[in-house]
């Protein structure tokens, strides 16, 4: 063949191999695209959307508990850093298991009277890739199931802020499996549980100030006056340990709040968009309260109370961040810096010792927002929520105080039940003396936080002997 | 031989021991060590509660010199850790029995 040939010969190959498929489609004749075809296309679009907002909500979530961790580890004394944050991490261990056993079922299964969900769901069981219209139509059921856990998770976490320092572990797990079937499960049924009988009442509840601020917060009160002040309180000075970690704790917890508030919308829809917004408004609103506040009072700005009031305030929005425009959320924030920052050195006149301010913070915080739901819920926002007292709609804050003083005496009750129950388990629900002075690292976890001295601790490094609690024998029999 | 052991306040540590090299002293130990004598503590807050601390932030010195040295290291370290006010601090001067050099075994006033 000649080089002309050849090289025009290139060409006309590589143009008839692109046109088979051209000419492949053509001659498949042009149908029409149907109009479910979009419809369906369209919404599978909407589920992708939606599934992946939720599942990234769910992380943030999950992220809040470590963030807890920090946030209350950093504020206890440095003897006890670890055994506060083992409280976090046991909670996401043990709730994660807890809840897809069962937990779950309880408190969104079919309802029983309203009271109490059904084992429909146990194990998992129909909580598949199909959504539960009930609850949320454009994403997995297993998706819903999974970002409900992550609040089942820190709720409990929570709680242990009141009791700081000196609460036996095992007197912590106990009441924590407790707590979930007996407070938890049974309340997020009662408010968000299709059927629940506050939610049938009208309460408005957009992600947790009931069921997961004041249930925690009542509970750590209870708690905290049930097993009593820390020693040498409130005259020792016990300062937090590290700051840097509380503030780096309120970060991920305000960061994660967005998945918390923003994903209780339960879509990537414009009601995320307002919750996300009033998040991040009132949070920012609470922290200038607290700390304008505190300057005055005390004559210098703390960090320590900069953090705070960035909680107080995304504790406050909680139950209204999807109901309520974001003027409103700087009001609820103020607000909530104001409140929080007294119920705060309340705690000092009052003399009890709830030591990370649980109650002062969730529980005032949470009660505080969600009367404020029912001043400032506007339907457009949300038009699944009601009119509050502001629209000239009365009956929605009746009905908030309604449901605050139940979920405040339910809880108060249960958790007092719970913790005689724990205590008669473990024979006391607190450290002894020299433990707690010791420290919850040393004493129950066997562990120091920080090893950072260059003096030679002693000696070891080999395998871990085990030690069995009989005869002296057993022990040097191991050892040998 | 003398120890003299000098309690300052922890800021005043750089001029004390830039005097003292000034001075041709050539090694000294120093120590964070918390304390109070007259000096009373500070205030800190913490969510409304107020705490005074009462042990104080201080910088411990050691050094050991020869018995002729021991009044100008004295005076050197008074004139630069003095401000005035209560919490400057005091110096102990002790006697040494031994003092021996690890690296060369030397002992006696040749080993400071």
């Amino acid at each position: 063949m000649s080089e002309k040939f050849r090289s025009h010969f290139r060409w006309v190959a590589l143009a008839a191999i692109l046109l088979v498929p051209v000419v492949a489609a053509m001659a498949q004749g042009s149908a029409p695209i149907k109009i479910e075809d979009v419809a369906v296309a369209a919404s599978n679009a909407q589920n992708a959307g939606d599934t992946a907002w939720m599942l990234v909500c769910t992380a943030l979530v999950l992220l809040m508990t470590p963030g807890l961790a920090l946030f209350y580890g950093g504020m206890v004394r440095r003897k006890n850093v670890l055994g506060t944050m083992m409280q976090s991490v046991m909670a996401m261990a043990v709730i994660s298991i807890q809840w897809v056993l069962i937990g779950y079922s309880l408190a969104f299964g079919p309802s029983i009277g309203g009271v109490i969900g059904s084992l429909k769901f146990a194990g998992l069981s129909g909580v598949g890739i199909a959504p539960n219209p009930d609850y949320a139509a454009t994403i997995p059921h297993l998706v819903f199931m999974a970002f409900q856990m992550m609040f089942a998770i820190i709720t409990p976490a929570l709680i242990f802020g009141s009791v700081a320092e000196r609460m036996k572990f095992k007197a912590f797990m106990i009441f924590l499996i407790l707590w979930a079937f007996m407070v938890y499960d049974p309340l997020a049924h009662w408010v968000w549980g299709v059927g629940g009988w506050l939610r049938t009442m009208g309460a408005l509840d957009f992600a947790g100030g009931l069921v997961v601020h004041i249930s925690a917060g009542v509970t750590a009160l209870v708690a905290a006056l049930m097993i009593g002040k820390r020693r040498g309180y409130p005259d020792e000075p016990m300062p937090p340990h590290s700051l840097p970690l509380t503030v780096l704790g309120a970060g991920l917890l305000w960061f994660g709040w967005f998945g918390f508030n923003a994903g209780s919308a339960l879509a990537a829809n414009g009601l995320a968009a307002y919750a996300f917004v009033n998040t991040n408004t009132a949070a920012a609103a609470a922290t200038l309260a607290w700390v304008l506040i505190e300057w005055m009072h005390h004559g210098k700005p703390t960090v320590l109370g900069a953090a705070s009031g960035a909680v107080a305030g995304l504790v406050a929005i909680t139950p209204a961040a999807g109901f309520v425009l974001p003027w409103a959320a700087i009001v609820i924030g103020i607000a909530a810096g104001g409140v929080c920052y007294g119920a705060v050195n309340l705690r000092y006149k009052l003399g009890y010792d709830d030591s990370l301010d649980a109650f002062g913070v969730h529980g005032v915080g949470g009660m505080l927002g969600a009367l404020l739901t029912g001043v400032f819920a506007t339907k457009l926002v949300n038009a699944a929520g009601a009119d509050g007292l502001f629209y000239g709609n009365p009956i929605q804050l009746w009905i908030q105080l309604k449901s605050v003083l139940i979920s405040v005496v339910f809880c108060a009750i249960a958790s007092f039940v719970l913790l005689k129950i724990t205590a008669a388990v473990t024979g006391g629900l607190r450290l002894g003396k020299l433990d707690e002075l010791e420290g919850l690292d040393v004493a129950e976890h066997g562990e120091n936080g920080y090893n950072m001295g260059d003096i030679p601790l002693g000696h070891g490094g080999t395998a871990a002997v085990s030690h069995p609690s009989p005869a002296p024998v057993a022990a040097v029999k191991a050892e040998a | 031989m003398v120890k003299i052991e000098a309690i300052i306040r922890d800021v005043m540590v750089d001029t004390v021991k830039d005097e003292l090299n000034r001075i041709g002293i050539a090694g000294m130990t120093a120590y964070e060590v918390r304390g109070f004598g007259h000096q009373k503590g500070k205030t800190t807050t913490y969510r409304g509660a107020e705490y005074t601390a009462d042990f104080l932030n201080k910088i411990k010195i050691e050094l050991v010199v020869s018995d002729e040295d021991a009044e100008r290291v004295v005076e050197a370290i008074m004139t630069t850790a003095r401000t005035g006010n209560i919490g400057d601090g005091k110096i102990f001067v002790y006697p040494i029995s031994q003092c021996i050099r690890i690296r060369t075994g030397e002992s006696g006033k040749t080993a400071i």
